[in-house]
């Protein structure tokens, strides 16, 4: 398949890989995906108490297209506030790499991912306010 | 020495031309180029008698007589041209087929075009190490049933299928057998006769030999096979295949016949062997959780399909460049949907996606299969870094424990 050069860069040049500490009440963490339908994004969100998100760092199993969305999504949210993040769709990151039709499921995965870890973060406060 | 890049290793997908095949065909497109069929004069009588070598050189490879040989534009149509001419010639004895899950499309979609006309078709199942069962065989032929239809060698996972008992079970029935062998020509030695085959497919570019020519075996004696023809015309090839025949394709396929017999019985093809057990050595050296697709022991000399857990195929193979293989994954596909072929032998998606298929071939070098061990090492070794699964799996979480959702 025939891929933008900035999908190309982000697959063989991957921006923010890694974990960080998922008992951190300040870490959010988002597991979407499923190994039978070949794509699983691991994304986590250190947000501080203002809703900033300070850092940002993905694993993902899955095509070059997944692996993509997921590095530039770790790119686009940092500095972001959450409720900025939330509103990310997953047709900017489909048009930013310029996804082919087939791999638009990749983008909807790492939409997904944002909202996910958002979730969590969101529930650990309030568990941790109750 | 570090090998020339990119590395050929899709040997099952298609072939090079060997250079010696390509040598004989030029003078069949400058010189020697009459129509087979002009019976009047020489430049006809030329080309006939080079149609009629190729025909006794593809005949020797697989132990059939030269009339036994059909040419046709390749293994899809062979294979068209065997189940729909039979099922269509033997209809008034019956209309019932078998064939197996893990068949080939140009099968498989043969069979549904046949279905959808009336025919009703088993398809049996595989063993999970992608070996048919030879009373599950037993147990599908009917008295309707007219034609079984089952590989050699399966282009996947290069699984060789027990045709010799397979045609004994046919011959006992009354069965007509097709045998698509495609994937074994040259790799492993094929007797028609011993093996009671009464129709067999054969490609030329899968065996170094040109695209766009491939041959029918068609059976003519004890018991002889008829075929309804689907393509109509100047009756070419005793009425089975209309069309003038394109020599210079033939004479490509006859001599690449030469060279893959000449593999077989000189035992060079025990070269590749030696080198895909070397690959596959290396990397259960220098990795862990790889998976074997299909049966080690009865497989192609060249073929080895490992899943590289929790790596995605498509992604393995974007790091891997300079290597061209195949994937079993759905992402390298257009209907997003895993390899059937590993469905059938029961083989789960989250390893079907993680499937590359290496072919090696005539002209792989041990360099190269050094090469493709290191860059996979590494790579796989990278992707890995970056798979949650992976990741998980080392925690020692059970992956099945988790409630995925899948989209």
């Amino acid at each position: 398949m025939a891929y933008s050069d900035k999908l190309i860069n982000h697959y063989e040049n991957p921006q923010n890989v890694g974990s960080l500490d998922k008992a951190d009440p300040e870490v959010g963490t988002g597991l979407v995906g499923a190994p039978a339908c070949g794509d699983v994004m691991k994304l986590q969100l250190k947000i501080n108490d203002e809703g900033i998100i300070e850092d940002a760092r993905f694993k993902t199993f899955g095509c070059g297209s997944a692996i993509a969305s997921s590095s530039l999504v770790t790119t686009m949210v940092k500095g972001m506030h959450v409720e900025q993040a939330e509103q990310i769709k997953n047709s900017e990151i489909a048009a930013e790499l310029s996804l082919p039709p087939v791999k638009i499921h990749c983008s909807v995965l790492a939409e997904d991912a944002i909202k996910a870890a958002i979730a969590d973060y969101r529930k650990k406060r309030e568990a941790a306010q109750a | 020495m570090a090998p020339k890049l990119p590395i050929y290793l899709d040997n099952n997908a298609t072939t090079r031309c060997d250079p010696r095949v390509v040598e004989a065909m030029l003078p069949y497109l400058t010189e020697t180029y009459g129509n087979a069929a002009s019976r009047n004069h020489s430049f006809g009588w030329a080309a006939e008698e080079a149609v009629e070598q190729a025909r006794e050189e593809v005949a020797a490879l697989i132990g059939g007589t030269a009339k036994e040989i059909v040419w046709t534009s390749g293994a899809t149509e062979s294979n068209n041209l065997a189940i729909k001419g039979a099922a269509h010639w033997y209809q008034s004895k019956g209309k019932h087929l078998i064939t197996v899950t893990t068949e080939h499309k140009a099968v498989l979609d043969s069979c549904h075009a046949l279905e959808r006309d009336g025919w009703e078709v088993t398809y049996l199942d595989v063993k999970p190490d992608g070996i048919l069962d030879l009373d599950t065989l037993r147990a599908a032929i009917r008295p309707e049933t007219t034609l079984v239809s089952v590989m050699l060698a399966n282009n996947e996972i290069g699984v060789i299928q027990p045709v010799a008992e397979i045609g004994a079970i046919c011959r006992e029935h009354g069965v007509i057998f097709h045998c698509d062998a495609v994937q074994a020509t040259g790799k492993v030695a094929i007797d028609v006769n011993a093996m009671n085959i009464d129709l067999l497919s054969i490609s030329g570019h899968k065996m170094y030999g040109p695209k766009g020519i491939g041959a029918l075996y068609v059976r003519r004696a004890r018991p002889r096979v008829r075929l309804q023809a689907i393509i109509d015309g100047g009756g070419h090839e005793r009425g089975m295949r209309s069309g003038t025949l394109p020599v210079h394709q033939i004479v490509g396929l006859g001599k690449a016949a030469v060279y893959a017999k000449e593999d077989l019985d000189s035992g060079k093809i025990d070269e590749q062997r030696r080198l895909r057990d070397r690959l596959w050595a290396g990397l259960q050296e220098n990795l862990d959780e790889l998976y074997i697709n299909g049966s080690m022991e009865q497989r192609l000399p060249n073929n080895l399909n490992v899943s590289f857990a929790y790596v995605e195929g498509e992604a393995l193979m974007m790091a891997i460049r300079d290597i061209a293989v195949s994937s079993g994954s759905a992402c390298t596909s257009a209907s997003l949907e895993p390899s059937y072929v590993l469905r059938a032998l029961g083989v789960e998606a989250e390893l079907a996606h993680t499937s590359i298929r290496f072919g090696l071939g005539r002209f792989t070098t041990e360099e190269e299969v050094d090469y493709a061990i290191a860059l996979l090492t590494e790579k796989v070794r990278w992707l890995r870094e970056m798979s949650p699964l992976y990741e998980m799996v080392k925690e020692g979480i059970d992956l099945k424990s988790i409630q995925w959702e899948a989209h």
